[in-house]
C-alpha cells in the first residue's frame, strides 16, 4: 500500500525549483541542477541557520547523558550492593534501549507533551543501558585481590568503593559515557520528531528533505560533534588513568 | 479498552483514542472519508516493519560477520574494525535516510541497503572482538592436534565468538527497526507513518502508532534474546557463571 | 635469643595473639570450618598454619583481623578481644599481606605503602619518612616509589606488599601464603630477606601455608592442621621432625624427614672443609705442597684476591708454572654464605652441578669448603636422626 501521509516526500517534484537567494532573490546555480549532491554557495549563505540547531542538538546530548549518567550510576551502585537487583535492572534498562526513540518521544505524548523536556526524557532512558552496562563491567574487572587487600587493611566498604573500585572502573565508565554521547548525538537529530528542535530540524522539513547540501550539512555537523565528543573522553580517559600508560614489565 | 477510560489518572485517559485506533478504523479528515487505523492496518505496517528489518538484518549479517571473522582470526585490522563499531555510531539515522532518499531514490531496495549500513558496524566490531577474546590456549591446542586453520575459525573460534556475534545482532537490531521507522520518508510504509502523518491519522494515530512501535521493537529484542541464549554453547554458559 | 635483645630492635613492638575457642561455621556448611581453635602465639614470633587445603588454616588466619568474623569463642591480640573494636579500625592495626599481592594498579608504590597511614590521619611528612623506610627495609630502590605496580617485577611488589603491611608499624601481622605466587628462585630470596627482616623488626606473624618446607624454614612454630582447623601438632619445626605426634602429621611431613631438616640448619653449623687458598703471585709448589696435605680435602685450591674473596678454581694447568697466575681457569661456580640454610646450600650445588662450592663469610671472605659430601655423610650419620638432635635451636641471622 502507498502512505495516506502527506509526508514530506510529497515535495519531490519540487526539487528542480530551485532555493532562492535570500538577499538577491536570485535562484542560485547549482539548484537548477536536481540531485546535485553539495551546494557550496548555499552552504556558505546558510551555515548561519545551522547555529541554533547546532546548540539545541548539543544541548540535548550533554543533559541527556548527564542525567543518564547520574541515573545509571546510582543504580549500577544499588545493583552492587543488592545483588538480586542486577538482572532486572539490566533487563529494564535493555527495554528502554532497544524502544526506538522516535516511538518514545511520542509515547510521551500524553505524559508530557512535546518538546525539550520529552527528548530529554527518551534519549536519557536511552543512554541507561550503555552506561549501567559500562558501570558494572568496570566493577566487575576490579582485581578481586585488590578489593581483598583493602578490606584487609581496614579500608570501609565504603572507602573501598571510592578509593580502590571506581578508579578502577574508571576506563569502562569513561568507555560507556563515550558510547552513550556518540550515539545520543546521533539520535537526538530526531529530536525534532518531539519538537524538541536540534539539527533534525534542518533535516526534516519540506524545503530540506529533498535537497542533499541541508542535508549533508545538518548531518555533518552531528558527526563531528559525535567525533569532538570522542576526542574529549579518550584525552580525559587517557589523563584520568595514567597508571594504564604506564609500561608492564 | 474502556478498562484503561475507566483508569481515574488523565495520563492512562490519554491512551484510550490510541487503543482504540490500533482496534479499529478512525474516521480521517484528509483523506476523503476513506477510514485509517484499525488492526488490519497496524499489522499491515507491521509485517512490513519487520519484513524491511529482516531483509537489513540478514544482508548486514552476512556482510559483517565473514569480515568480522576473517580480521578477527588474522588478528590484523583492529583499528578498522573498532574504527567502523565507533564511526557507525555516529551516523545520524535520519540523515542517513534522508540523504539516500534525495541521492539515490526511494523503495524498499533502497531501504534495505541504507538500513544494512546502519546495521553492519555493531555486528561486525562484536564479532571482530568475540573471535579476539575466544580463549587463545583453545586455538593453539586446535593447531596442535592437527585442524586447518579453516577448521579452527569454524569449530573453535565461531562458536566461542557466537555471544559477541549475537550482542552485535541485538544491537544492530536496535538501530534497523529504530531506523526502520522513520522508512516512510523513503516510500516504505511502516508503522511510523502513524508517526510521521498526524495531519492524517491524529494525535491518535501517532500515539498508536508510537505504542506499535515499541511492542515491535521489544519483540525482537526478547526474541533474539532468547536466541543468543540458545546459541551459546553450554560450556561457555557454564564459565560465565 | 635473648627477649630483652629483641625488644630492643622492635619498632611498634609486637602483641601476642590468643585463640581461645575460636570457631567458624558458615551457615550453608554442615560441619564447622574452624571448631573449638586454641592456640597461643607469642609475641615476636613466625607462628605457621599449615596444612592440607580445606583444613581451615586460612579461615583461622582471617578471623584474627575479622575479615572472616568469628561464630563462637573469642581472639585475643594483646590480651584484647577482636571483637572490641570494629572490622576497619582492627585491620588497621594488623598488617595483611596476600598471596596475589593485591597491590592497588592505579596508585603508585608509595601511595600503595601509604595506604593505611593515610586512614590513620598521619600527617604528609610522617608518610614520606616512613615510606623511604621502609623502601629501604625491604630492599627497593626508593627511585621506583612513583613508578605504578604493572611496572615492577613480581619480587618487587611482593616486597611492596610487605612494605604496605608494615607501614603503621603493626604489632601482628597475617600472611597469607605470601610466597605462594612467586617462582621457586625467587621465593628462597624473598624468604631468606624476610627472615633477615624479621630478626630486625620482631613482629608477631601468623603465616599461612600448604608448603610444609615452607612451614619448616619460616616459622619459630608451627601448627600442624587436619581439619575444621583441628591442630594435630604445634610446636618447633624441630620438634615437629623429630617426634611427630601422630601418624597424620608424620605422613604431612613425609618421608625425608632427615632432608628436611637441613631446612632447621645453616652452613655455619656444620664443620666445613679446610680451603687451599692461593693468591697470585705465590709460587705454586707452596700451593701443589698444600693439596698434598692429608687434611685437604678439595683436589683443586681456590683463587682469592687480597681480602680473600673467591675468585675462581685454580687446575693443574694454572699451577703449572711457577706463581699462580691472576686468573683461573675453572669458573667459580656457586658461592655459599656462612648464613644460608643448609637446604638452600644444597640446592645451589646440585643447581651448579658442582660437588663443592666456597663459603664466605658476611664480608665475602672465604672461610671453608661445603660440599655435597659432608651434606651426605651429615644425613647419613646418627645425628641427623636421633633425638638429640632437637637441641639445635631454629638459626637466626
Amino acid at each position: 500500500m502507498t502512505s495516506l501521509a502527506a509526508t514530506p516526500l510529497a515535495a519531490v517534484g519540487e526539487v528542480g525549483k530551485g532555493f532562492i537567494h535570500e538577499r538577491t532573490g536570485e535562484t542560485l546555480p547549482c539548484q537548477a541542477r536536481p540531485n546535485h549532491l553539495f551546494c557550496w554557495d548555499w552552504a556558505t549563505e546558510n551555515i548561519h541557520r545551522y547555529g541554533t540547531p547546532t546548540l539545541q542538538q548539543f544541548e540535548l546530548t550533554v543533559i541527556s547523558v548527564l542525567i543518564g549518567f547520574a541515573i545509571a550510576f546510582v543504580l549500577a551502585l544499588l545493583a552492587r550492593r543488592f545483588r538480586l537487583l542486577q538482572w532486572p535492572l539490566l533487563a529494564g534498562t535493555g527495554i528502554l534501549f532497544a524502544i526506538p526513540s522516535v516511538a518514545f518521544f511520542l509515547l510521551l505524548l500524553p505524559i508530557t507533551g512535546r518538546g525539550r523536556e520529552t527528548a530529554i526524557i527518551a534519549l536519557s532512558a536511552y543512554t541507561l543501558q550503555i552506561i549501567y552496562r559500562n558501570v558494572m563491567q568496570g566493577l566487575a574487572n576490579v582485581p578481586e585481590s585488590a578489593k581483598q587487600a583493602a578490606r584487609g587493611m581496614g579500608l570501609t566498604d565504603r572507602q573501598i568503593l571510592w578509593k580502590v573500585e571506581l578508579p578502577l572502573a574508571i576506563p569502562e565508565i569513561i568507555g560507556g559515557l563515550r558510547i552513550a554521547t556518540v550515539s545520543t548525538v546521533a539520535i537526538a537529530t530526531l529530536a525534532v520528531f518531539a519538537h524538541a528542535g536540534g539539527l533534525g530540524t534542518q533535516i526534516y522539513s519540506e524545503a530540506n528533505l529533498t535537497f542533499p547540501t541541508a542535508i549533508i550539512l545538518a548531518g555533518g555537523i552531528a558527526m563531528l560533534m559525535a567525533l569532538a565528543f570522542d576526542v574529549v573522553f579518550l584525552t580525559v580517559q587517557r589523563f584520568a588513568t595514567p597508571w594504564r600508560r604506564v609500561e608492564a614489565v | 479498552m474502556n478498562v484503561l477510560a475507566a483508569l481515574p489518572h488523565p495520563v492512562f485517559a490519554g491512551f484510550t483514542g490510541a487503543f482504540e485506533f490500533i482496534f479499529s478504523k478512525q474516521e480521517s479528515s484528509v483523506t476523503g472519508g476513506k477510514k485509517v487505523g484499525g488492526i488490519e492496518q497496524v499489522l499491515e505496517l507491521a509485517w512490513t516493519q519487520t519484513y524491511v528489518s529482516l531483509l537489513a538484518l540478514a544482508l548486514a549479517f552476512v556482510i559483517a560477520v565473514p569480515v568480522g571473522l576473517y580480521f578477527g582470526h588474522r588478528g590484523t585490522g583492529e583499528l578498522l574494525a573498532v574504527g567502523i563499531g565507533n564511526a557507525g555510531r555516529a551516523v545520524p539515522e535520519l540523515a542517513l535516510i534522508a540523504f539516500i532518499a534525495a541521492i539515490i531514490g526511494v523503495g524498499i531496495p533502497v531501504l534495505t541497503i541504507a538500513l544494512a549500513v546502519l546495521g553492519i558496524p555493531p555486528i561486525l566490531t562484536n564479532t571482530f572482538v568475540g573471535v579476539r577474546q575466544a580463549d587463545r590456549s583453545a586455538v593453539t591446542a586446535a593447531r596442535g592436534v592437527g585442524m586447518t586453520e579453516f577448521e579452527i575459525l569454524r569449530k573453535v573460534e565461531l562458536p566461542m565468538a557466537v555471544p559477541g556475534i549475537m550482542t552485535g545482532v541485538r544491537g544492530s537490531t536496535v538501530n534497523i527497526v529504530a531506523t526502520a521507522t522513520i522508512a516512510p520518508l523513503v516510500g516504505v510504509v511502516t508503522l511510523g507513518d502513524f508517526i510521521l502523518g498526524e495531519n492524517v491519522y491524529g494525535t491518535n494515530g501517532v500515539l498508536a502508532g508510537a505504542i506499535c512501535t515499541a511492542i515491535l521493537a521489544l519483540l525482537f529484542e526478547f526474541a533474539l534474546a532468547g536466541l543468543q541464549r540458545r546459541l551459546t554453547s553450554k560450556g561457555l554458559r557454564l564459565q560465565a557463571q | 635469643m635473648p627477649a630483652a635483645e629483641a625488644t630492643e630492635q622492635s619498632q611498634g613492638g609486637a602483641s601476642s595473639v590468643s585463640y581461645q575457642g575460636a570457631t567458624k561455621r558458615y551457615d550453608d556448611a554442615s560441619a564447622p570450618a574452624v571448631d573449638h581453635l586454641d592456640l597461643e602465639v607469642e609475641a615476636g614470633e613466625i607462628c605457621v598454619l599449615v596444612g592440607p587445603s580445606g583444613c581451615g588454616k586460612t579461615t583461622s588466619m582471617r578471623m584474627v583481623n575479622r575479615t572472616v568474623e568469628l561464630t563462637e569463642g573469642d581472639i585475643l591480640v594483646g590480651g584484647e578481644s577482636v571483637k572490641r573494636k570494629d572490622g576497619p579500625r582492627l585491620r588497621r592495626e594488623i598488617g595483611y599481606v596476600i598471596q596475589q599481592i593485591g597491590l592497588f594498579p592505579h596508585r603508585t608504590i608509595a601511595q600503595n605503602i601509604a595506604t593505611v597511614p593515610q586512614l590513620l590521619g598521619w600527617d604528609k611528612d610522617r608518610i614520606r619518612a616512613r615510606t623511604a623506610e621502609l623502601l629501604e627495609l625491604v630492599g627497593i630502590d626508593p627511585e621506583l616509589s612513583d613508578r605504578y605496580p604493572a611496572q615492577l617485577s613480581g619480587g618487587q611488589q611482593q616486597r611492596i606488599g610487605v612494605a604496605r603491611a608494615l607501614a603503621a608499624d603493626p604489632p601482628v601481622m597475617l600472611m597469607d601464603e605470601p610466597f605462594g605466587a612467586i617462582d621457586p628462585i625467587n621465593r628462597e630470596r624473598l624468604q631468606n630477606e624476610f627472615l633477615r627482616l624479621q630478626a630486625d623488626i620482631r613482629k608477631t606473624i601468623l603465616f599461612v601455608t600448604h608448603d610444609i618446607d615452607e612451614a619448616i624454614k619460616m616459622g619459630d612454630r608451627i601448627a600442624i592442621m587436619h581439619e575444621h582447623g583441628k591442630v594435630e601438632q604445634y610446636a618447633t619445626p624441630a620438634e615437629i621432625l623429630m617426634a611427630p605426634a601422630n601418624e597424620f602429621v608424620e605422613d604431612f611431613v613425609g618421608a625425608d624427614r632427615a632432608l628436611k631438616r637441613l631446612s632447621l640448619m645453616r652452613v655455619r653449623d656444620i664443620n666445613l672443609w679446610k680451603a687451599p687458598l692461593a693468591r697470585a703471585g705465590r709460587p705454586t709448589s707452596e700451593v701443589r705442597a698444600e693439596l698434598d696435605r692429608p687434611d685437604v680435602e678439595v683436589p683443586y685450591a681456590l683463587l682469592v684476591d687480597d681480602r680473600e674473596r673467591p675468585r675462581g678454581w685454580l687446575t693443574a694447568r694454572d699451577l703449572a708454572g711457577d706463581t699462580v697466575p691472576a686468573t683461573a681457569d675453572a669458573p667459580l661456580g656457586p658461592v655459599l654464605e656462612t648464613g644460608d640454610v643448609m637446604r638452600d646450600a644444597l640446592a645451589d650445588l646440585l643447581q651448579g652441578e658442582s660437588m663443592y662450592a666456597p663459603v664466605t663469610d658476611h664480608n665475602g671472605a672465604v672461610v671453608g669448603i661445603l660440599s655435597v659430601e659432608i651434606i651426605s655423610e651429615f644425613l647419613g650419620s646418627p645425628e641427623a636422626k636421633t633425638d638429640e638432635h632437637a637441641a639445635v635451636e631454629r638459626p637466626r641471622d
